[in-house]
């Protein structure tokens, strides 16, 4: 079985964010980039399946990002997977989720799959839409949000759990398809000493948009961002605080009508 | 040509040996050192992770990293607990380490694959009550009798030598009299399981409560004379060498220790109001966090130096004494000013910066007292010539 999992290099979640001078994006320096969270989860539920149905199966890792992106590529080998896509070509910049996707296709289609994993988003723009714009593209399947996921003894079809606002859904689907996923999905594993020595041997096969056919970025842009703005500062939170819980309450009063003026 | 980029792999190690540390070890540390319990399943979720023979090739069960790779390793774990980072930092220099270097196609064979799984420990039985920084002072025997080694002594403050899956005893011990009336030593295998061989687990220690430290019997212990490790009378030399090598580990738990704070304190500072101002602010603690972060800087660059030679296959033991008495002292200083600015509240258990605190005196004593390592220094320097 074939399997691919798309990762992305995103901002560590405790990395001090701020805005470029210019305003065209976050200002890079000093900033830890690590693996999309959400994919994490995918390489280790694609290493469970390769686990799980044993044989000549295969995980391979596909990501699209900047030369740096290799040491998080080599991580997910790390971690255990076979091998590794890396789209990288200077030409790309920050593309849009459409342009990302028809890249991606491209790229997954040359590979061949039975089963992609992704994050259910990434965490830095959030956008969540490559996963969807890659199924109809590749003409697959799609779920998101996927919490537990179990293949079917036959390896044919998945049957798995979604989340959804106050419960989950359970749903099948026949393979080929692609399964978004989310937190609490699995618990992935971490990069042992031996998983990193065996890691350095493995292959990432690093493809410019040439290499995939493209002669210029493709898809045109749908979507532009004109301006990265910082988040407005929030007004400081104020304590009433008294012995007694009446004497707070009428404080909190006075202060809403006299100062906030908004009773 | 210098070049101070770590390898992509040492990047990679440093990341996911971070994040073990953080998600397995920082969430049982205060409660094991309260307990004074050493744990095993710690121990089995580090050797998961690779963390015994680091050094070791794959063929003896080992990962093959560099000694930059280990110190790193060990960096991290003492970044968030010392007892943790010293588990595997005696289990690798000083278990695992002479058996590697000294030992015998056959006793490497036989000990290292299970000492890399983590299914053993192995120790190294050097200190004795009367026999400390004066290690040539051993008074431990062994006898050669109808070929076997017949034991008798006794060790005291040694690392993961009492665990239930302590396997190994590096035993040094007095194998004769060279002329001048000084002692011949000799290193020796003893398996624990050996009849006559008491470890006992010592307790009310002030650090590394979590760590393993045992005190061991030996009466009448008879192994086979093949155990001998390496040469008969090599005992010295091995020991030296063994604490070179360790001095790289011990200055790594000075360096992640004195991370470890300083991050603490950093950010306790940055939350802490007084004056209505966060006490970062404050000139007299913002001085205080960038002396902390010079000092750790240089300490970590003098300590990779020190394992980049090791690496290179150069003579390291400068250095390393350098490393080792620097870094511990970094960390001195550094912990004592993160309870400062932790105020009462770095008094308190729950506040992490006083188990750092207690933990970083080992590092002056522990693998020769920082004054053991000025005389190294001062040797190399030519002054008792």
């Amino acid at each position: 079985m074939k399997i691919l999992v798309l990762l992305k290099r995103v901002p560590d979640t405790e990395a001090r964010i701020l805005i470029n001078q210019e305003g065209t994006g976050i200002n890079e320096q000093g900033v830890k980039f690590v693996i999309n969270t959400y994919d994490e989860y995918g390489i280790e539920q694609g290493l469970r399946i390769r686990e799980q149905v044993g044989g000549d199966s295969k995980v391979t890792v596909v990501c699209m990002g900047p030369g740096e992106a290799t040491e998080l590529i080599r991580t997910a080998l790390a971690m255990g997977a076979d091998d590794a896509v890396h789209i990288c070509d200077p030409a790309l910049g920050k593309p849009d989720p459409f342009t990302s996707a028809i890249i991606l296709a491209k790229a997954i289609t040359d590979e061949g799959f039975d089963i992609i994993f992704c994050g259910k988003q990434a965490i830095d723009d959030d956008m969540a839409q490559v996963q969807s714009i890659l199924a109809e593209m590749l003409d697959i399947p799609q779920v998101n949000v996927v919490a537990v996921f179990e293949l079917s003894d036959d390896g044919t079809k998945a049957t798995v759990r979604r989340r959804i606002e106050g419960g989950d859904e359970k749903v099948e689907a026949r393979l080929p398809a692609i399964f978004s996923c989310e937190k609490g999905l699995n618990e992935p594993r971490y990069a042992s000493l031996p998983g990193i020595m065996k890691a350095k041997k493995k292959e990432i096969r690093t493809k410019t948009l040439a290499d995939l056919g493209f002669g210029e970025v493709p898809g045109g842009t749908r979507s532009r961002v004109l301006k990265w703005l910082p988040l407005p500062k929030g007004a400081e939170c104020r304590m009433v605080e008294a012995e007694e819980m009446k004497d707070a309450v009428a404080e909190l009063a006075r202060l809403l009508r006299e100062e906030a003026k908004v009773i | 040509m210098i070049n101070y980029d770590l390898a992509e792999e040492q990047q990679i190690l440093r990341n996911s040996i971070r994040e073990f540390a953080e998600n397995e070890v920082r969430p049982v540390a205060e409660e094991l050192d309260e307990k004074e319990e050493f744990s095993l399943e710690l121990t089995k979720k580090m050797a998961g992770m690779g963390l015994f023979g680091m050094f070791i090739p794959e063929e003896y069960g080992g990962s093959g990293m560099d000694y930059i790779s280990y110190v790193i390793a060990i960096e991290e774990l003492a970044r968030v607990d010392g007892s943790t980072a010293a588990t595997a930092a005696a289990g690798n220099s000083l278990g695992i380490g002479p058996i590697y270097y000294f030992g015998n196609e056959q006793q490497k064979r036989e000990w290292l694959p299970g000492l890399c799984s983590g299914e053993t420990l192995a120790s190294f039985g050097l200190t004795e009550p009367n026999a400390g920084s004066d290690a040539g002072a051993t008074q431990t025997a062994a006898d050669l009798k109808n070929g076997e080694w017949v034991i008798n002594g006794s060790k005291i403050f040694i690392t993961n030598s009492a665990t239930p899956i302590s396997a190994i005893i590096i035993v040094q011990c007095r194998t004769g009299t060279l002329d001048k009336g000084k002692s011949e030593l000799s290193c020796i295998l003893v398996p624990n399981e050996t009849e006559g061989v008491t470890a006992k687990e010592m307790h009310g220690k002030m650090m590394w409560r979590s760590s393993n430290t045992g005190e061991l019997y030996f009466e009448d212990v008879c192994v086979p004379e093949k155990n001998l490790l390496g040469k008969r009378g090599g005992g010295f030399k091995q020991m030296l060498s063994t604490l070179d090598r360790g001095r790289l580990s011990i200055a790594a738990m000075g360096l992640g220790g004195a991370q470890g704070a300083f991050e603490l304190a950093l950010k306790y500072s940055k939350e802490r109001k007084q004056f209505n101002r966060t006490i970062c602010s404050f000139q007299v603690n913002a001085f205080k966090l960038a002396d902390m972060a010079t000092e750790i800087e240089a300490a970590r660059n003098l300590l990779y130096k020190a394992a980049w030679l090791c690496d290179q296959g150069r003579p390291f033991g400068r250095e390393a004494a350098m490393a080792k008495l620097y870094c511990s002292e970094v960390m001195r200083r550094v912990v004592n000013e993160a309870v400062q600015i932790h105020g009462g509240y770095g008094l308190m258990r729950e506040y992490q910066v006083e188990r750092f605190f207690r933990d970083q005196k080992l590092l002056d004593i522990g693998e020769g007292t920082s004054e053991i390592q000025r005389i190294v220094i001062a040797r190399e320097l030519g002054c008792f010539e």
